[in-house]
């Protein structure tokens, strides 16, 4: 079977712990993570997880009822990347004389739709959220006049289809009454 | 209705008592029924054994040798009585020492709660004295784990623990309590735990799954039962003998899977997997349906899953919806409980006889016999054979004594040649395989059974990998019957060097002690056998004493398991020489 980008999502209870408990399922196969964010949900007190990994659909399937079976995970699911909308987001730190010495700078800003997020006399910074891609492509664009600092974020995702958590939460609640 | 409401509240309001956290965990083990314990005390575990010393009334607390002897001691209690084994420890290295013991509950999915002290809240993470970070050590191999820091966390984490031990897919759980929890005072009520909001225990079953499963039954020419321990586990057994019986289905077990179904069973056609029989190995190549009850397809039951079963359709009656196409892609899952599941079957089931289906397996069985068999059980040569001291066993418990296993030559042997009329009587280590399981294991079992005789039968490498729990059994005086069988080897790995690596005994030579004067010195009745016309005699005085027994017996040194199926082989491959 091929392999294939896939994003896990997990919801799950907001405990200590769990994120070990979840990356060690991908440690124990020895698969590598790509990039991971967790963040609160949709849901009051309840956790998101975004994973990314390249791996077989029969191992992303499996690794989900693996993370599944952890007792404080709610629900976990995969989507390959046509069945989500996903972005990153990264930053740039760039020397601020940059801005007036190198005219090409600022078409960059422009035409890469980047914010500036703040401008001290030393530097500025420059916020891009997108697709890998996109932000690849800034980088390379701002490589040769020197960039002080770059950081790219995990990537966040929300699936085309609906999860419906809220409805899962309820069943769980009626089973406890 | 008003009055009514009132009341309901008033009936549930308990009054709290303001106990210290050490007392509050005695409290809630009585709650949940605990009346033994196996532990090994230290620093950070005083509070509560402080506590165990009040209530030793109440509760009986088993000083192991080692925490790894406490934690397949109560292993041993719980496979036998089906209720939660506790294990106590400090933190640090009595923490860690747990760890072999919880992997392997893990993996054979018996319910565990372990218990151990944490230092203090205020030094977490600053590399106190015997600090370790068990909570991240035992992850992997825990179905849940918890940190208390709180004397006030103490009932709700304690009635999760037992819950998420004993429910669903049962399973070990540690509970690591700092110092300062078992000092401090809490107002202590307890309410037991039915269910944790995004845990679902047991999966609902699809009626029409069983329907389709009925009409593959019914409509099968070879219909062929494969069953583990999710029928032990489930108390299924009642429901898989119905089954089998009213459809005519011959059925065969995974080796955690024995004594669910009695061994004299007309259709009991024995064990799957490496060292399993002939018959059912061969013959999953040739049935037309599997049915694969509470089992995993473990690697050690497939062989090379290219060519296991490719003929049948396979339906797969499970709990735990992880193991479905996990290994082996099935035709149809029926997730759930398997007495649910089987209880709701059988209905749908036509009677069937399938006897040519059947004979088959008595075919099969017969060549195993005329090949393996006969000279395992009637030998001609000399030294004695680990088969023959099984059988000698068998005639004396008539299959009614819970036999517990170590793991290797002998641990195959006896669940080869054991015989079973009575379910949660078959204690080894399967899933892990760890050697040094059987001796705790055993002390375990009986203080779980104490009106069943309870035989461990060991090897001489198993042995010695926890004897020092012979000193538990002197002073419980616990009357375990203990066999070792002893062939001078690391026997399992010295075959594999015999068959796949030209005869290089590399480390497994054993040069042993004098066991029989080891067991003497911890006042254990002792004996050893090396002569076939000894051994009847020794058995009897065995499986006769009321006390605890030690017996070694000396097997032939070279002896091979056979049927064998080699690593990567297929089941169809299986060697019977």
């Amino acid at each position: 079977m091929e392999k294939k980008w896939f994003t896990i999502s997990v919801y799950s209870e907001n405990n200590v712990g769990l994120l070990n408990r979840i990356s060690g399922i991908f440690l124990k196969r020895h698969i590598n993570i790509e990039s991971l964010n967790v963040s609160k949900s949709e849901i009051n007190n309840v956790s998101k997880f975004t994973i990314v990994t390249y791996i077989t659909e029969d191992w992303a399937r499996r690794i989900v009822g693996q993370i599944e079976k952890q007792i404080e995970v709610i629900k976990a699911f995969y989507h390959t990347d046509e069945e989500t909308i996903y972005q990153e987001s990264a930053l740039f730190k760039i020397a601020s004389h940059l801005l007036f010495d190198e005219r090409q700078i600022q078409n960059i800003i422009k035409e890469s739709n980047s914010q500036i997020v703040t401008v001290s006399r030393d530097f500025f910074v420059l916020a891009k959220s997108g697709k890998r891609s996109e932000i690849d492509e800034m980088y390379q664009q701002l490589q040769p006049y020197g960039i002080m600092q770059f950081v790219r974020s995990g990537r966040i995702a929300v699936s085309k289809a609906e999860m419906q958590i809220s409805a899962l939460l309820q069943e769980f609640h009626s089973l406890k009454q | 209705m008003e009055t009514l409401k009132e009341k309901k509240t008033e009936t549930k309001k308990q009054a709290t008592v303001r106990i210290s956290g050490a007392e509050a965990i005695i409290h809630c083990l009585l709650a949940e029924g605990v009346d033994l314990i196996y532990g090994y005390p230290g620093g950070a575990i005083m509070p509560v054994y402080d506590e165990l010393y009040k209530y030793q009334d109440k509760l009986t607390h088993i000083l192991s040798r080692h925490e790894q002897g406490a934690a397949y001691a109560a292993q041993g209690y719980a496979r036998v009585t089906g209720k939660v084994g506790v294990a106590i420890a400090t933190s640090g290295p009595g923490a860690t020492n747990l760890v072999t013991g919880i992997a392997d509950a893990q993996i054979d999915s018996t319910p565990l709660v372990c218990l151990t002290g944490q230092v203090a809240r205020h030094l977490l993470g600053s590399d106190a004295f015997q600090e370790t970070d068990i909570i991240g050590i035992s992850t992997p191999v825990t179905k849940w784990n918890y940190q208390i820091t709180k004397a006030s966390e103490i009932p709700e984490i304690m009635a999760k623990a037992f819950y998420i031990a004993r429910s669903g897919r049962p399973g070990p759980v540690l509970v690591d309590i700092t110092k300062n929890a078992q000092i401090e005072e809490l107002d202590f009520i307890y309410d037991r735990c039915t269910a944790v909001r995004s845990y679902k225990p047991v999966p609902k079953t699809d009626s029409r799954n069983l329907e389709i499963a009925a009409e593959l039954i019914n409509s099968a020419k070879k219909p062929y039962v494969i069953f583990g321990q999710g029928v032990i586990l489930g108390e299924a057994e009642k429901q898989l003998k119905a089954l089998i019986e009213k459809a005519g289905i011959p059925a065969a077990w995974t080796i955690l899977g024995l004594s669910a179904l009695d061994t004299d069973h007309p259709l009991n056609v024995g064990m799957v997997g490496m060292h399993g029989n002939y018959g059912p190995n061969v013959l999953t190549n040739e049935c037309d349906l599997l049915i694969a009850i509470g089992m995993r397809f473990d690697d050690r039951v497939t062989g090379n899953l290219d060519t296991y079963a490719k003929q049948a359709k396979i339906i797969h009656f499970e709990i735990d919806p992880a193991e479905v196409n996990k290994n082996v892609k099935v035709d149809l899952a029926v997730l759930g409980d398997a007495k649910a599941s089987l209880e709701a079957l059988l209905p749908l089931i036509k009677e069937n006889k399938h006897e040519s289906w059947h004979n088959e397996f008595k075919e099969k069985y017969k060549i195993e016999f005329d090949t393996v068999i006969k000279a395992e059980l009637y030998p001609t040569k000399e030294q004695l054979t680990m088969p023959e001291v099984i059988n000698e066993i068998n005639r004396v418990t008539m299959g009614s004594a819970v036999i517990v296993t170590d793991v290797g030559q002998h641990q195959m042997v006896t669940c080869r040649y054991a015989k079973f009329n009575r379910s949660k009587s078959n204690i080894t280590s399967g899933g892990l395989g760890t050697m040094g399981f059987a001796l705790p294991a055993a002390i375990g079992a009986k203080m779980g059974a104490m009106g069943r005789e309870v035989v461990a039968i060991i090897g001489d490498g198993g042995f010695q990998m926890n004897i020092q729990e012979l000193g538990t059994i002197f002073q419980n005086k616990t009357p375990v019957k203990i066999v070792v069988l002893n062939n001078g080897h690391l026997g399992m790995v010295r075959q594999w060097q015999e068959l796949f690596f030209e005869s290089r005994y590399a480390a497994t030579v054993m040069v042993n002690p004098d066991f029989v004067k080891i067991c003497e010195g911890y006042h254990i009745k002792s004996r050893r056998v090396k002569e076939r016309q000894d051994l009847k005699a020794a058995v009897q005085e065995m499986m006769s004493s009321k006390d605890a027994y030690f017996l070694e017996v000396v097997v032939e040194k070279e002896d091979n398991v056979f049927p064998m199926i080699p690593s990567g082989a297929s089941v169809s491959d299986i060697r019977l020489k």
